[in-house]
C-alpha cells in the first residue's frame, strides 16, 4: 500500500494488516504485540499521567518531525513534574491518501525518540478520515511516569534562582523557516528533544520547580511560575542565551523572542545556595552547555508576575502571551 | 562610543556595557543642558524600541520625554477608507480584500473588517508583502482583488511594483484603496500648529533609507528644530538622541544621520524614481489631522478602487471617547485617554493606536506601565 486508505481505520482485517505490517514493525514490544484492548501495566508507586495532541504543520521540519515531537512533548510533561516516563499511548488520525512512506518515517522517529527516552508505546489507535477532513496526520499521545521527586524542600523563597536550560525559541523559528511563510532561509534546527537529562535534578536538594518551555515561550512559563507561587520574578534580559537565528528572525518580524516556542528547553527554579550545583550538573553531565541563571525570585508586587531588567538598564513588566503574534506592516 | 558604520559592527549594539555607557552619556548631556527636553520620535517602531527596552521610562526619570509622532501607518489611516474596504467586501460578491493584518482589527463605523461577514464569493486575505497581491490576482482571475494599500515611503516602493506589474502585464483585476502617506508633511503640520513644544525630532530609520535625510532639511532651516535619523536597536535610538542633545547643547539645528549603515542624505534614488513614476502626490486625509496638503500618494485612476467601484471614503466615525486622533498628533499621551487600559485593551481595541504593533497605546499598555521596584 502506497497511501493510507479508509480501510486502514476500518477495524477489520486491513487495519490489522496495517498495524502488524507497519506499526509493529517499528514499535513492537511485549505489551503492544498482543494487540489487546488495554495494556496491563504495573508501577511501583505514585504515577504521573499526562496527554497531549500534535497538529504541527509542516509534519517534517529541521531538527524533528511530528513523530519525535509527540513522544518528546509527552515525555517532557512527565519529567518536569518529577516523574520517570515509562509508558506511552499513541493514537493517529490520518487523512485518506496520506503517503505510507511518510508514515513510515514518522514511526521510525517515534521508535528512536521513545528508545532514547526509555519509554514503551504500549497501546494505540488508528482512525482515518476522508480526504480534506484533516490535514495529513494528527497524533495524540498520553504518558504514564513513576513519580521520583521528593516533596520536601521545594518551598519557593525570595532569592531563589531562575534558570533556563538553553537558548529558547529555536523550535518556533525552525518551524517558521520550514513553512517558508516569510521566505526565510537559514540553518536553524528545532530544539525538539526528550528532556530525560533533567530527571536527575529531582534528586538534588536545590531543585524546586521545573517546566518545559512550549507555546507561550520563556516569558509565559516564568509568568505561570510567578502567578502559581505568588511571587514576582525579576529577569535579566541580557542573561537569556538566545541563539543568533532567533534574535534575527524576531527582530525582522518584530516578534518578542521571549514568546517564541521551544520543545526542548525548560525553566528551573533552584534555591539560592543550590543553584550552582544545578548549573554545574546542567552544563556538565546534563548536556546543556548554555544553561544560565536568568533571574531571581523576589517578594510579590501586586499584579506584576515578572519584571524584565532590560539590556539598557531600564525595567518593564512582562506578562504571559496574549492573543497571537501578528507581523508588523512596515 | 562611535555609532557603527557597517552591518558587521552590529554586535556592539547588543553589548550591555556599551548600551549603558550611552545612557550615561545622555544623562550627562541632559545635565549640561539643564532643563527638561522633549523630543518627538516620528516612527512607531522607535516608540516600540524605546518602551520595549525600558528606555522610555528610564529617560523620563532623567528629564527627557519622548513623544510619539504620526509614524504608525495603521494609526494615521482615516476611518473612511477602512469603512469603504469593509463595505466593498460586505456588499460586493467576488471581491478579495487584501490587507496587512493590523488594519483588519481597526474598529470602523460598522465593525472591524476581521469581524464582518463577506458577501458570497468574497473574502479577506492577510498579506505580508505587496507582491502577494499580484499572485492573488493571477490565481483568481474571475475575482476582483482590492488592496487596502496603507504605508509610508518604506512600503510604497513595493506597492509601486504591484501597480507597475499590473500595468505592464495587463492584469485587469487589481485595484488599490489608497492610504499611502508621506512622512515629512505631517511634521510641517505639527510645527505649524504649534500645539506642542518640541526640542527636536528623531527621524524614522526605514523611511529615511528611501527618502534620505535631506527630506527633513526644512525642519532645521525653516523651523530651527534639530533632528537626527536613528536606527531601531536601543543603542541606535540612543545614538540618535545623543546627536539631537548635542545640537541642543550647542545651539545648532541640523539634520544628522545616526544610522549611517543604512541611510544616505539622498536616500535611494531607484526607489524614489519608482514612486514618482507610478504615483501622484495629492492632498490626503490623516486621522487626527484632517487633510494635509500634498501628503498622500495616489495610483493611476484606473487602478483606484474608489473610482472602479464608484464608492467614496467618508470619514467622521470614531469610538465614543477614543482619543487616537490626539495621540497621533502627539498632544495626548495614551494614559490621558479615559478608555486606556479599561474600556480599550489589546484584546478589545477601540481605536487603531491600541491595535497596531506600532501604535502608542498598545506599546504603552504592554511595555510602558510604571514598574514597582
Amino acid at each position: 500500500m502506497k497511501r493510507v486508505d479508509l480501510s486502514v481505520g476500518s477495524g477489520g482485517k486491513a487495519m490489522r494488516d496495517f498495524i502488524e505490517g507497519v506499526v509493529l514493525k517499528h514499535l513492537g514490544n511485549h505489551a503492544l504485540d498482543g494487540l489487546q484492548d488495554s495494556a496491563i501495566l504495573s508501577t511501583p508507586g505514585k504515577i504521573a499521567f499526562t496527554t497531549d495532541s500534535f497538529v504541527i504543520h509542516p509534519l517534517f521540519f529541521p531538527g524533528g518531525d511530528i513523530g519525535k515531537l509527540c513522544i518528546a512533548g509527552t515525555v517532557n510533561d512527565l519529567v518536569v513534574c518529577g516523574a520517570r516516563p515509562r509508558y506511552i499511548s499513541l493514537a493517529f488520525i490520518l487523512e485518506e491518501g496520506f503517503a505510507m512512506d511518510d508514515l513510515d518515517r514518522v514511526l521510525e522517529s517515534i521508535k528512536d525518540t521513545a528508545g532514547a527516552a526509555g519509554v514503551k508505546v504500549v497501546t494505540g489507535d488508528t482512525k482515518v478520515v476522508r480526504k480534506g477532513e484533516a490535514d495529513g496526520l494528527y497524533i495524540n499521545t498520553a504518558g504514564i511516569g513513576e513519580v521520583v521527586r521528593r516533596e520536601e524542600g521545594r518551598v519557593i523563597r525570595e532569592g531563589d534562582a531562575v534558570i533556563v536550560t538553553g537558548s529558547p525559541g529555536d523550535h518556533g523559528v525552525a518551524v517558521m523557516v520550514a513553512r517558508n511563510e516569510f521566505s526565510f532561509e537559514g540553518n536553524v534546527h528545532s530544539d525538539c528533544a526528550p528532556l530525560l537529562n533533567l530527571l536527575p535534578l529531582w534528586e538534588m536538594e536545590g531543585t524546586k520547580w521545573m517546566r518545559d518551555i512550549t507555546r507561550g515561550g520563556l516569558a509565559t512559563v516564568v509568568c505561570e511560575f510567578a502567578e502559581e507561587m505568588g511571587v514576582t520574578a525579576v529577569l535579566e534580559e541580557g542573561q537569556v542565551p538566545f541563539s543568533p537565528p532567533v534574535r534575527a528572525v524576531a527582530e525582522i518580524l518584530g516578534i518578542e523572542p521571549l514568546y517564541l516556542p521551544s520543545e526542548g528547553k525548560a525553566v528551573i527554579v533552584a534555591s539560592a545556595d543550590g543553584a550552582d550545583k544545578v548549573l554545574d550538573y546542567l552544563r556538565g553531565a546534563g548536556g546543556c552547555p548554555e544553561a544560565s541563571v536568568i533571574g531571581a525570585v523576589q517578594r510579590k508586587r501586586a499584579a506584576v508576575p515578572v519584571i524584565l531588567k532590560t539590556v539598557s538598564g531600564g525595567h518593564r513588566i512582562l506578562e504571559s502571551l496574549t492573543g497571537e503574534l501578528l507581523p508588523r506592516i512596515c | 562610543m562611535p555609532a557603527p558604520q557597517g552591518v558587521m559592527d552590529l554586535g556592539i549594539l547588543r553589548e550591555e556595557q556599551g548600551v549603558r555607557a550611552l545612557v550615561e552619556e545622555v544623562r550627562a548631556l541632559l545635565r549640561a543642558i539643564g532643563r527638561e527636553v522633549q523630543l518627538m520620535e516620528v516612527c512607531g517602531t522607535h516608540t516600540m524600541t524605546a518602551y520595549r527596552s525600558g528606555l522610555g521610562l528610564l529617560l523620563r526619570k532623567m528629564g527627557m520625554r519622548l513623544i510619539s509622532g504620526p509614524g504608525c501607518p495603521v494609526c494615521v489611516t482615516p476611518d473612511g477608507i477602512i469603512a469603504a474596504a469593509a463595505r466593498l467586501v460586505q456588499e460586493r460578491p467576488g471581491v478579495i480584500l487584501a490587507s496587512f493584518g493590523d488594519m483588519l482589527r481597526v474598529p470602523a463605523s460598522d465593525c472591524a473588517i476581521m469581524k464582518l461577514v463577506p458577501a458570497d464569493g468574497s473574502s479577506v486575505r492577510v498579506i505580508y508583502s505587496p507582491e502577494e497581491v499580484v499572485e492573488l490576482a493571477k490565481a483568481n482571475p474571475q475575482k476582483e482583488v482590492v488592496f487596502l494599500a496603507a504605508g509610508f515611503e518604506t512600503t510604497v516602493p513595493g506597492i509601486g511594483w504591484v501597480v507597475k506589474t499590473c500595468v505592464q502585464e495587463k492584469i485587469p483585476n487589481v485595484s488599490l484603496l489608497p492610504a499611502m502617506k508621506l512622512v515629512p508633511p505631517p511634521l510641517k503640520a505639527i510645527l505649524d500648529a504649534g500645539e506642542l513644544h518640541l526640542d527636536g525630532f528623531i527621524y524614522p530609520g526605514h523611511v529615511s533609507v528611501i527618502i534620505g535625510s535631506e527630506a527633513y532639511r526644512f525642519v532645521a532651516e525653516q523651523y530651527r528644530v534639530p533632528g537626527a535619523v536613528a536606527g531601531f536597536e536601543p543603542a541606535d535610538l540612543l545614538f540618535g538622541i545623543l546627536s539631537v542633545l548635542r545640537q541642543i547643547r550647542d545651539g545648532r539645528a541640523e539634520v544628522e544621520i545616526a544610522y549611517r549603515r543604512a541611510v544616505k542624505p539622498e536616500g535611494n534614488p531607484l526607489a524614489k524614481r519608482l514612486i514618482a513614476e507610478v504615483f501622484t502626490i495629492g492632498d490626503a486625509e490623516w486621522r487626527g489631522f484632517g487633510t494635509i496638503p500634498l501628503s498622500g500618494l495616489f495610483p493611476p485612476g484606473e487602478l483606484c478602487a474608489l473610482s472602479r467601484f464608484g464608492i467614496k471614503a467618508e470619514s467622521g466615525w470614531e469610538s465614543a471617547g477614543c482619543r487616537c486622533g490626539e495621540v497621533v498628533r502627539g498632544i495626548a499621551e495614551p494614559e490621558d485617554c479615559p478608555l486606556f487600559g479599561t474600556g480599550c485593551t489589546p484584546e478589545r481595541p477601540l481605536g487603531p493606536c491600541m491595535v497596531s504593533y506600532e501604535g502608542s497605546c498598545l506599546i504603552h499598555f504592554k511595555y510602558g506601565r510604571e514598574v514597582p521596584l
